[in-house]
């Protein structure tokens, strides 16, 4: 009996050394005792650090199945030679650090991607570089992670056969922040994620979307910039979104939008920028939005509601030389309209409160005329159609005549 | 043609109402931008102003120069002196002087404000560039109108009637025409109509630079090509070019035929 408890001792004994064992460095080069990837994680134990030189590696399908740290010295080559996916992680507390990995596999049934996370915790993906991809990032399942500081530049000609930057699925709590994406289909795609934190990214030249999510709640973006993507950025189907103080830029084309928002409830928009775009916000079926501080620069259509929005307040925005700042396709207004300032205003203050004594209507006549039949938009700042709108402004016939802002401001924020 | 033109243009230098245009111009322009105190917004509202007074003041300045100086271009026909010259050089004379008011007018203020710096400058030279096109082709236009027109009240009456037409009329009609044959695919129809009015090709110059954003939202290949490329431009510049040619060739034809 004795000898037996001695035993279970010194096997606990044992396994309190090996897990308290300071954890080892594992060195992977081309003439170490490993030379690739997949070799060194075999032969490493739970808590390895993984140490690559610098080196080009001709690796695919690196499964990281154990808590390691992976770290790049001067960003290695992970050459996936187009052969499919490159690392899995399907373990928690995986890190990996500096690596540059190229040639992702296209393909048409199964989503390669340069990293993907299944189903795993506490992971963290730092100072990555990822050329030439399908998918880029890829998050399946897994909480509770941080994918910061990135560099993920794409070379997608058609959006059938180029993948998504940063992908997360069914995942929560993840921090997405400080990451570089170019030229992928879309920049940063999320579905069925919430509690998710994207900031300081920076997500130009994109295929489709800048950034695209869908049904995922209670998320916060601050900080971003959105330039030049094929058609902005889509938000569809969430709720109680939060988006600060970031930067829609020069999203032009026939559906290119600075937000897209459809089915969205609850959510805050505020202190962001939206710089020539065709149409800074396109509204639908969104309701209980506050759109506060944010700057309307020089777009197309400064916000365009296609219907069925309720209870939505815009109030104290700068709207700044758009060509249109406000398109309706109803003549029922249920939102609020108020503090805002309008380039176009051209009421007086004569109380000198700093705020025009005549309340200012934002619907034109002429956006509903282009509404109707496209093609008028070449009569665009026309006489005529300044006197139409004129005369339509002081009787409203075909705008929603208590759609105003009654206390709109005379000087910008 | 040269002495011609340059009497003309330094008889209207010397006039009074060439100054209170070029007065008219520095005051418009350096109240815009002291009042903004923003390059961007002033150009946008000159760039409206532009294309309505410009050609309104060409054409009445057009047909008061030529009634005005009718005895002095009969004294000119008595002398061996070709009659396109006589006549060319008179429009010129004018149509150089109302567009040099214009551009020192316009580029004082600007320039003092501090336009080289900006990057503004391109859309200011636009700007120059379609009030310059738009002065030839009203004063041409107001010179045909005042040749095939004795009667003094006649031909003011037609001029006023020209620039109320195209600043006016000509849009309502076409914008009418747009909204009955909406189900039709229209935007070559609405490309090829602006070609035929200048003022309205001198707005489309002026929207390729300030609302592309807006125009390219619209769904139609036609339109993404001609306002989505440099195409737009040049279209539009030589449709102007040829609005200054044809009324110029219309004035020599008719002046060598006319009796007097």
């Amino acid at each position: 009996m004795n000898y037996r408890n001695l035993h279970i001792i010194f096997l606990l004994i044992t396994l309190l050394v090996n897990a308290f064992a300071k954890a080892e460095t594992i060195t992977v080069c081309a003439s170490c005792q490993h030379t690739s990837l997949s070799n060194a994680i075999t032969a490493a134990q739970a808590g390895d650090t993984i140490l690559v030189k610098k080196g080009t590696y001709k690796e695919y399908n690196i499964v990281v199945d154990k808590p390691l740290t992976i770290k790049g010295e001067n960003f290695p080559i992970i050459d996936g030679e187009d052969k499919g996916e490159i690392i899995r992680i399907v373990s928690d507390n995986v890190t990996i650090d500096g690596l540059f990995i190229i040639n992702v596999g296209t393909s048409y049934t199964s989503d390669h991607a340069a990293i993907r996370v299944v189903r795993s915790e506490h992971f963290l993906i730092q100072n990555v570089v990822l050329e030439k991809l399908f998918f880029g990032i890829y998050i399946e399942k897994s909480n509770n992670g941080k994918v910061y500081h990135n560099k993920v530049i794409g070379d997608a000609q058609d959006e059938y056969n180029s993948g998504n930057g940063i992908q997360l699925w069914y995942s929560k709590n993840v921090e997405v922040s400080n990451n570089i994406v170019q030229k992928v289909r879309d920049g940063i795609y999320l579905e069925f994620s919430d509690d998710i934190l994207i900031k300081d990214n920076v997500s130009t030249n994109n295929l489709r979307y800048g950034l695209h999510f869908m049904f995922s709640n209670d998320d916060v973006y601050t900080n971003n910039t959105f330039e030049n993507n094929g058609a902005g950025v889509a938000v569809m189907f969430s709720k109680r979104i939060k988006m600060f103080n970031n930067t829609f830029k020069k999203n032009w084309g026939t559906a290119a939008f600075g937000i897209l928002l459809k089915e969205i409830n609850d959510a805050e928009i505020k202190d962001n920028l939206f710089e020539e775009n065709t149409v800074a916000i396109n509204i639908e079926g969104s309701n209980r939005i506050v759109y506060s501080g944010n700057d309307f620069i020089r777009n197309g259509y400064a916000i365009k509601v296609l219907g069925a929005c309720y209870n939505n307040t815009i109030e104290k925005n700068n709207f700044l030389y758009n060509s249109f700042d406000l398109s309706y396709n109803s003549k029922l207004n249920d939102n609020v309209f108020r503090d805002n300032y309008w380039s176009n205003y051209t009421g007086y203050d004569l109380d000198k409160d700093g705020v025009g004594d005549v309340p200012f209507r934002p619907v034109k006549l002429f956006s509903y005329v282009v509404n109707k039949t496209p093609e008028t938009i070449i009569l665009m700042r026309s006489l005529f159609i300044d006197i139409i709108d004129f005369s339509e402004k002081v009787s409203p016939v075909f705008t929603p005549d208590n759609l105003q802002d009654l206390t709109p401001k005379m000087t910008r924020y | 043609m040269l002495k011609i033109l340059k009497y003309s243009f330094f008889d209207l230098i010397r006039s009074r109402w060439s100054y209170v245009y070029l007065l008219f111009y520095l005051g418009l322009g350096s109240v815009l931008l002291f009042l903004n105190n923003d390059l961007s917004k002033a150009v946008i509202t000159l760039m409206n102003v532009i294309t309505i007074l410009v050609p309104l003041i060409g054409t009445i300045f057009g047909v008061m120069y030529y009634y005005n100086s009718k005895e002095f271009t009969e004294l000119l026909l008595a002398q061996p002196i070709k009659r396109s010259s006589i006549f060319i050089g008179q429009y010129l004379g004018v149509a150089l002087s109302l567009s040099m008011s214009l551009i020192i007018g316009l580029g004082i203020p600007f320039a003092l404000y501090g336009l080289f710096q900006s990057d503004e400058i391109w859309d200011f030279g636009l700007l120059l560039v379609t009030g310059t096109f738009l002065t030839l082709i009203f004063t041409a236009l107001a010179f045909n109108i005042a040749l095939y027109n004795e009667n003094k009240i006649k031909g003011f009456s037609y001029a006023i009637l020209l620039w109320l037409f195209m600043a006016v009329i000509y849009d309502g009609l076409f914008l009418m025409s747009l909204v009955a044959f909406q189900s039709y695919p229209l935007d070559s129809f609405s490309i090829g109509a602006t070609m035929f009015n200048p003022i309205d090709l001198s707005r489309i110059l002026i929207l390729l630079k300030l609302d592309i954003s807006a125009l390219l939202g619209y769904t139609g290949a036609v339109f993404q090509k001609f306002f989505g490329t440099g195409f737009g431009l040049l279209i539009s510049i030589v449709a102007l070019s040829l609005w200054v040619v044809l009324p110029v060739l219309n004035i020599y034809r008719k002046s060598r035929k006319k009796d007097f």
